[in-house]
């Protein structure tokens, strides 16, 4: 079964991370609007893992991750339900 | 109006002609066309070929990063532009109360780079590719809401779509929205539709030229005029009250001092074109009279009847070759959205250096066409007031008035 991990989506948030964007250490539990992503930016990411991953993304998704952690057990979530 | 007067203070622009308002000026002055094969695309299968693009601008080096994915290059162009505008006119936003700066742009192909790749994805690949930012990117009042967000200009904001016209409709709100409390207003306007999607939604007008000699394919009210060459870029314009400008003493381009704008009746309604009317509604506004100007940066359609039509509405205000008639667009090709903001910033540059920049390319005036079409730098004995024409595809029409600061 595949697993998301937070540095999977650590990479996908450099993609669209500001200059300086301080991504490294502790991030998990972090607000995304404090790490600088609004709502689009997480829906534009929720978007990018369903590409890669093949897993379907709801889009009202973005409700329920509100912090990288969250969003780390809900795409899992998501896998388990899969049955990927 | 109130009294209150409105003055142009900055200058950002981003054009076929140069990046940068002293490179653009100087490529104006020297007749250095910005035309060429297009290369953003391969043209070959298109019949326009030949298109005005900025050339030496790569957004990476210039945007933030975190922008560039969720905005279209026409967004980029003016983003940059205004850094250079309100660099130039010497302001510090950060003192300035935000709800009393605006942001007033004009676009006429929105992101039609952006929208094209999108589509893409989508035919290709499926919904689910289609990213999020294709929901802001393509809007009208992208440029607009990035340059608020970037800057924290909290005021009354907006868009104007008028085609060609729009660049000076957005000026002519910034002078409403001047003399009814803002104190400063971003404004002006680029475009950036030179991708095949957004060429092909031009080439639709039928107004297009198809010559493919970059020197010969757009020569407004010349016997040999054939349709115009598309291009992109303009211009950011910083507007602001002579107040605001007094107090940190900085030194103005130019003063807006009349604006028009117009629409034509159906081609099929047996009236005229509204310019004539529009040319004298800006001069009422101004409360200028004809003898007042002393040089008209004209629409310069290409195309030959409404270039019979423009040169007709100026003789009936002016008279008979009664007024120098410039049109430096002929060096960068129709901008659209970004046209008129471009040439309010040459007329701004006009006023502050005295000299009428040339049109380039015309050697003949076609038949009809009596007009005193400045073709080689002009030192008139003096440069005191300038009218900008602007047409826009589908009857759009306005005027606008600066005068020497």
């Amino acid at each position: 079964m595949s697993t998301f991990t937070l540095d999977d989506l650590r990479e996908l948030l450099r993609g669209g991370a500001e200059e300086g964007a301080v991504l490294d250490g502790d991030i998990a539990n972090t607000r995304f609007d404090e790490l600088g992503y609004d709502s689009l930016a997480v829906l534009e990411i929720a978007g990018e893992i369903q590409r890669r991953f093949g897993v379907v993304v709801p889009d009202d998704a973005v409700t329920e991750m509100p912090t990288p952690a969250k969003a780390v057990e809900f795409v899992n979530s998501l896998f388990a339900r899969a049955g990927a | 109006m109130n009294g209150q007067q409105v003055l142009i203070t900055g200058l950002g622009v981003v054009a076929p002609t140069g990046v940068g308002a002293d490179a653009h000026w100087q490529a104006v002055l020297a007749g250095k066309s910005g035309i060429a094969r297009i290369t953003r695309f391969d043209p070959t299968s298109y019949p326009v070929r030949i298109a005005g693009e900025v050339k030496e601008f790569d957004a990476a080096e210039r945007v933030p990063r975190k922008v560039i994915p969720e905005t279209d290059r026409w967004t980029h162009l003016a983003l940059v532009a205004a850094d250079e505008a309100l660099q130039d006119a010497g302001v510090d936003l950060s003192t300035l109360p935000e709800f009393d700066v605006a942001v007033v742009t004009s676009s006429s192909s929105g992101g039609t780079d952006f929208g094209q790749h999108q589509m893409e994805q989508l035919y290709q690949n499926g919904p689910s590719w289609v990213g999020v930012y294709q929901s802001i990117a393509w809007f009208y009042a992208a440029t607009t809401g990035q340059l608020s967000i970037r800057h924290g200009l909290r005021g009354p904001c907006g868009v104007l779509c008028g085609e060609q016209a729009g660049g000076l409709d957005a000026i002519g709100q910034a002078r409403r929205l001047l003399t009814s409390g803002t104190r400063l207003v971003v404004s002006g306007g680029t475009d950036a539709s030179l991708c095949p999607y957004g060429l092909v939604a031009q080439l639709s007008s039928g107004e297009l030229s198809t010559v493919d000699d970059p020197a010969g394919a757009y020569l407004p009210f010349d016997a040999e005029a054939s349709g115009h060459v598309p291009g992109e870029g303009g211009a950011i314009v910083i507007t602001e009250t002579a107040d605001a400008a007094r107090e940190r003493g900085h030194e103005a381009y130019a003063r807006v001092l009349g604006y028009a704008a117009g629409f034509d009746p159906r081609p099929d309604s047996g009236r005229p074109p509204v310019l004539k009317r529009v040319i004298e509604r800006a001069l009422k506004d101004a409360d200028l009279t004809p003898a007042d100007v002393d040089v008209v940066f004209a629409d310069a359609a290409g195309v030959p009847q409404r270039d019979l039509d423009e040169a007709q509405a100026i003789g009936a205000v002016f008279g008979p070759r009664g007024v120098a008639v410039t049109a430096p667009k002929t060096l960068t090709g129709r901008l659209y959205g970004g046209g008129a903001a471009l040439d309010v910033a040459t007329a701004a540059l006009a006023l502050r250096h005295q000299v009428i920049p040339p049109t380039t390319g015309p050697t003949r005036l076609a038949p009809g066409i009596d007009l005193d079409l400045v073709t080689a730098p002009r030192q008139p004995a003096q440069l005191r007031t300038a009218l900008v024409l602007a047409r826009g595809h589908g009857g759009f029409t306005a005027a606008l008035l600066l005068g020497r600061q």
